[in-house]
């Protein structure tokens, strides 16, 4: 078991310095999540205007791993479609799963990818996802579990 | 007591995992199993499998003998008047809502109280909100002082004659003080009410007395003391047990059952619907005999010298803090912790990669990490199979977890 291959650079820069924390002004959508057996919680903002994620934010108390995952999600679904955001919070899910997929769509969040040789961690990555998923996708995807 | 001798009795202690020999301090969570108790499980199933307390042939009736021989066991153990107040359950968590469930709701109305503390598991806290609603009882807290200790004061003042049923770990799982069980069960029988005990922490590391302690129910689990998963216990007054409904019908716990209505067995029968657990009943019964032959005060002396040496090098530790009381004698077998501003899971993930084995989360106890005011903490636990050098590699790992985690986090 390498520690590296969990604990990557980008990961731990996002978790020191968390980007799109914080709340956000005016209509937004909110989904407060929390993973219950072991106390990580979320709450993710997202400004959806025409179909396509114009802001988002987060607030949460968690691991590295829960915390960095948020982050980097924020970045990566900013500006996208709520379509194509959707679509790559499964991506992401399948990553988690040890499925093979689709580098180019993941960008920076491969460096989670480590996260799936760690099973008792991948709660902890999802929970931003599932906030995702839980706050602008179809009912029936938000409590999939992992 | 040799803890080199008992090392050898636990075959899972000798391995190596992540490449490096398992520290194992999660006893608090699950203990391990001794061989003495492993093979009684097999024996068991391949010489003596049968259902109990019915047929006649000569399985069964070994069965029947060992399983009864069981419940003697274990009253021997805790010092039960009889083995007719041994009632076998899944757990502490069952055992605790069979109170709750079979005396409680029965018992209990408006106006009433219960009066437990904020440092309860979740086991010995949901059932009584979940009664105080069904009820209409009210739910009062003892206060916790910032050392994790209650006083007596504080129970002398939430107890009232209104208080019908109060309850509370005689070792909290997080905090790890022991509380003074005998003399909150005088308060609270002097006030007309009975004392519910969440032994899951104490009586597998303490020498327990239940006539000592005075207390009216014990309910306690296997698994933490050495035992199978899935058996427990509960132990309670006669009487008290006579006036508690069953929480489970069908076979095995009747009497006479007529088309429009049944009567039960006695107790502890009554509280054993359908084919009872065994198999886990008579592993039960081979770790208590296991932990008798080394004797509880002997286990309650190694988990003191090993609490107190974690105490001590844990505070050399800089940035740890550590809940509960400062004092190893007013804990039980356990140090709750959190290392600077890291995440416990992190924490405990780094640890893992050395083969050392802690918890990390809120310990099923949601309202104390509010109070600690701490999203989740760390949590090493120990038994009798723990040794010197399993702290020192988790002192290490700690130091090691912090240069890891240090850069990154303040």
């Amino acid at each position: 078991m390498q520690l590296d291959d969990l604990y990557r650079q980008v990961i731990m820069d996002h978790y020191q310095h968390p980007r799109n924390q914080g709340d956000l002004e005016g209509d937004a959508v909110t989904v407060d999540l929390r993973n219950p057996s072991c106390g990580d919680e979320i709450k993710l903002q997202l400004q959806v205007e025409n179909g396509m994620v114009r802001d988002v934010r987060f607030r949460g108390a968690g691991c590295s791993i829960s915390m960095a995952s948020a982050s980097m999600m924020t970045e990566a679904i900013k500006g996208l479609s709520v379509a194509d955001a959707l679509h790559l919070a499964q991506t992401f899910r399948a990553m988690m799963r040890g499925e093979a997929v689709d580098a180019d769509e993941l960008g920076d969040l491969e460096a989670l990818s480590g996260v799936s040789k760690f099973p008792a961690r991948i709660k902890c990555a999802t929970l931003a996802w599932q906030a995702l998923q839980r706050a602008v996708g179809p009912a029936e995807h938000a409590d999939d579990a992992d | 007591m040799n803890v080199v001798e008992i090392r050898k009795d636990f075959p899972i202690l000798q391995q190596t995992v992540n490449g490096h020999p398992l520290v194992y301090l999660d006893s608090a969570a699950t203990s391990q199993k001794p061989r003495q108790v492993i093979e009684v499980l097999c024996r068991y199933y391949e010489t003596d499998n049968a259902n109990v307390h019915r047929g006649v042939h000569t399985l069964g009736t070994r069965a029947t003998e060992a399983y009864e021989l069981a419940r003697e066991k274990v009253a021997r153990f805790i010092n039960a008047p009889s083995p007719l107040q041994v009632v076998f359950t899944r757990g502490t968590t069952e055992s605790l809502n069979m109170v709750a469930y079979g005396w409680a709701r029965r018992k209990l109305g408006p106006g009433d109280e219960i009066v437990t503390t904020p440092a309860e598991h979740h086991s010995n806290l949901i059932p009584w909100q979940q009664a105080a609603r069904a009820t209409g009882a009210t739910l009062k807290y003892v206060p916790l002082q910032p050392d994790g200790t209650i006083s007596l004061e504080d129970v002398r003042a939430a107890v009232t004659p209104r208080t019908k049923l109060m309850a509370i770990a005689h070792v909290s799982n997080v905090l790890g003080t022991i509380h003074p069980v005998r003399e909150i069960a005088e308060i609270v029988h002097q006030a007309g009410g009975i004392l519910v005990v969440d032994g899951a922490q104490s009586v597998p590391h303490l020498p327990v007395d239940v006539q000592a302690l005075d207390c009216d129910f014990l309910a306690f689990s296997g698994h933490k003391m050495c035992g199978p998963t899935g058996i427990g216990v509960l132990y309670g007054k006669k009487r008290l047990l006579d006036e508690m409904e069953p929480t489970y019908f069908g076979g095995e716990m009747i009497d006479v059952v007529e088309l429009y209505e049944s009567t039960w067995k006695e107790t502890p029968w009554k509280f054993e619907g359908g084919t009872p657990i065994i198999a886990g009943a008579i592993g039960l019964g081979a770790a208590v005999d296991y932990l008798s032959q080394i004797g509880m005060q002997e286990i309650r002396n190694h988990d003191l010298r090993i609490t107190a040496y974690a105490l001590e090098r844990l505070r050399e530790v800089e940035d740890l803090a550590i809940y509960g009381p400062a004092e190893a004698e007013r804990r039980g077998g356990l140090v709750t912790f959190n290392l600077g501003q890291i995440h416990p899971h992190d924490v405990s993930t780094v640890l893992d990669a050395q083969g050392v084995a802690i918890r990390a989360g809120h310990h099923c106890a949601q309202p104390l990490m509010r109070i600690l005011n701490v999203p989740a903490t760390a949590r090493a636990s120990f038994y009798l199979y723990n040794t010197e050098e399993d702290i020192d590699a988790l002192v290490r790992a700690l130091r090691s977890a912090k240069e890891f985690f240090g850069h990154a986090v303040g």
